[in-house]
């Protein structure tokens, strides 16, 4: 087993081609920390592309930062290859077993009639000479840095056994300017950051982004009347639709797992936050919990039975899960620590992610709902809004570094983390998109 | 504050140096909607001037009494604590007796917590102040149909920073005396208690 001291490794995203928006995200730092991290080594080769005069993307390069951002891996840098066959049968595997790798992948961008293009890529064995995959992707040119992140999940779930989260959205608030001149966007993105859209954008705050479990719609508040309502918009063509403006606090929407309900924070006018159940077709609302203390920040468990929130019944905010039956009573789940909010379940339902007090700091850290564990996971001052990636395998937060905020990520194991820089000014409250159908 | 200003400039000079097309997320033109202002579009082209949906009944603001201690609009609070304390006391016997003595004037009350933590728990503790200090209004002879509170947690900043100085500016409730116009109604109705 080797043991990885900690190394920082810069890696420069990779510039669009002329053409597409240039990406914002200036850099990528990746910590790998010191541990059990026993990257796999894999060659990605540089895919044969068309003869276009503009270059093209560099497709090769989208896989390698994803599979070395994922910190399970670690792609040989091109200065080091022995070659760069472009067809399985052009690999000569001594080579590369003599380079260090495990794997190969080689590939090929291929444009076809109609204006189309299609990638095919091979992943091979270099241990034992044997292609364990290969696929052919295809779609519009702009849409090939989606067919790259697909590559990038078929070699990370071969490998590792995990399907892979490389080709999937993230929406985020993005916060610009000093108060009280703010002005605030929600924004999707890849989940790499790239291929960033504007979905909506105001002078008052916006907070709290929830997609729909089809990817399709984003639930979330909004001050624009000076006052908080929810919102659900559909992201394709921007409509949107007001679901509750009722007196005083709305907020905190997440959809439930079947997309027919949303769960949220409704406070009335005696200003008293309660979590509440909201039918969308019917506009029926069913409430959960009535009690004086603050009851918010739901979050629906995988087999959309039960609910957990924030609630400081106990004297300060802890989770507490209810089942969605009225009537049910409400059962604490966490007892590390004074303060533990902000509920989010990975998509097995094994892992609560919260924020939680630790040291005088905030974090991100997970809690295991079968065995009890509590693991504080990230390391910064005041880390928020942990969603986890829909494969379960890594959270990303926002953390604040010198009165910026910037997204950043962890595995749930704590073993890697890395940063998303954003020139765009404070980015917050990430929210991590379903696997595409 | 000079740091802070460093660093917008900084950030600012990063930007303009970077001598790209668009640093900014691209607006699809079916994509992406522009609220606040009044303004709006849909994938149909027509103007959903979704700002307006909910502005019925929505309340302006307005200057309000000067004199003294009704000058001051903002009471502090210290870090967990919804309590009203010291010079907030005055300010709030201030404006519950102008209030008690003018019977149609309308205020709203929004509540504000410092960045740290979660922030819709935040929302729950800005209103909480709120909600005190609309208390405390009303026992000195405010009446409820004077009062509307809004919470925005730590989504209104007064000041930017990450330490003491600015977090103790950002814990408060500030008083907004509104304009005649009738009661703000909500949107739909109340939630069954």
């Amino acid at each position: 087993m080797r043991l990885n001291k900690a190394v920082s490794v810069y890696l420069a995203t990779a510039l669009m081609a002329a053409g597409s928006a240039v990406p914002a995200w200036a850099q990528l730092k990746i910590e790998v920390t010191n541990g059990v991290a026993d990257p796999v080594p894999v060659a990605i080769v540089p895919f044969a592309k068309p003869n276009t005069g503009d270059g093209g993307l560099d497709v090769a390069s989208v896989i390698e930062h994803d599979l070395q951002g994922s910190g399970r891996f670690r792609t040989l840098p091109r200065t080091n290859m022995p070659a760069t066959p472009t067809q399985p049968n052009a690999v000569v595997m001594g080579d590369w077993k003599n380079a260090g790798e495990d794997y190969i992948v080689v590939g090929r961008v291929v444009p076809l009639d109609g204006g189309n293009v299609a990638v095919d890529f091979d992943l091979l064995n270099v241990l034992t000479g044997q292609r364990v995959a290969g696929q052919r992707f295809t779609g519009t040119p702009t849409a090939l840095r989606n067919a790259a992140h697909r590559v990038s999940d078929v070699v990370y779930e071969k490998i590792l056994g995990i399907r892979g989260a490389f080709a999937t959205r993230i929406a985020y608030v993005s916060v610009d300017g000093q108060p009280p001149a703010q002005k605030f966007q929600l924004i999707v993105a890849d989940a790499d950051g790239e291929n960033q859209r504007l979905v909506l954008e105001s002078r008052y705050p916006l907070m709290s982004p929830s997609w729909s479990p089809d990817g399709q719609w984003l639930a979330y508040v909004s001050f624009e009347n000076k006052r908080s309502a929810v919102y659900v918009q559909f992201v394709r063509t921007g409509e949107r639709r007001q679901v509750s403006a009722r007196a005083g606090i709305n907020g905190a929407p997440v959809w439930s797992p079947d997309g027919k309900k949303l769960a949220l924070t409704l406070g009335g006018s005696s200003g008293n936050p309660d979590i509440y159940t909201l039918e969308l077709q019917t506009q029926n609302l069913t409430r959960l919990t009535d009690d004086p203390a603050i009851d918010t920040e739901p979050a629906w468990s995988p087999d959309g039975k039960s609910i957990y929130f924030t609630s400081d019944r106990a004297g300060g905010p802890q989770i507490y899960r209810i089942g969605v039956n009225p009537g049910d009573r409400p059962k604490r789940i966490t007892f590390t620590g004074n303060y533990n909010a902000r509920p989010r379940l990975s998509a097995d339902g094994n892992l609560l992610a919260v924020v939680t007090q630790d040291s005088g700091n905030y974090r991100v850290a997970v809690q295991d709902l079968n065995s009890g564990t509590f693991r504080v996971l990230s390391k910064g001052h005041l880390d928020e809004s942990p969603s986890f990636a829909p494969n379960g395998s890594t959270i990303m937060y926002s953390e604040r570094e010198a009165n910026r905020g910037i997204l950043a990520t962890v595995s749930v194991d704590g073993l890697i983390g890395l940063r998303l820089k954003s020139d765009q000014g404070e980015v917050r409250e990430p929210a991590w998109g379903p696997f595409a159908p | 504050m000079r740091k802070i200003l460093m660093v917008l400039m900084l950030a600012t000079a990063l930007v303009s140096a970077g001598g790209c097309a668009s640093k900014k997320p691209k607006p699809g033109a079916s994509q992406s909607t522009e609220v606040g202002n009044n303004a709006g579009a849909d994938a149909a082209g027509a103007n959903a001037d979704a700002a307006n949906a909910g502005n019925v009944g929505a309340d302006d603001d307005v200057a309000g009494p000067q004199g003294g201690l009704l000058a001051k609009r903002v009471i502090y609070f210290d870090f967990d604590s919804s309590d009203i304390k010291g010079e907030g006391n005055d300010v709030v016997a201030a404006h519950a007796k102008y209030l008690a003595s003018h019977t149609s004037t309308r205020v709203r009350l929004e509540g504000n917590t410092d960045d740290r933590g979660s922030r819709e728990y935040n929302i729950g503790l800005g209103e909480r102040r709120a909600q005190s200090v609309r208390r405390a209004l009303m026992l000195q002879g405010a009446t409820e149909g004077q009062i509307s509170t809004v919470s925005y947690g730590a989504e209104r900043p007064a000041v930017v920073g990450n330490d003491e100085g600015a977090w103790s500016k950002n814990r408060r409730v500030e008083i907004v005396y509104l304009g005649p116009g009738g009661q703000a109604a909500p949107v739909q109705p109340q939630p069954q208690r």
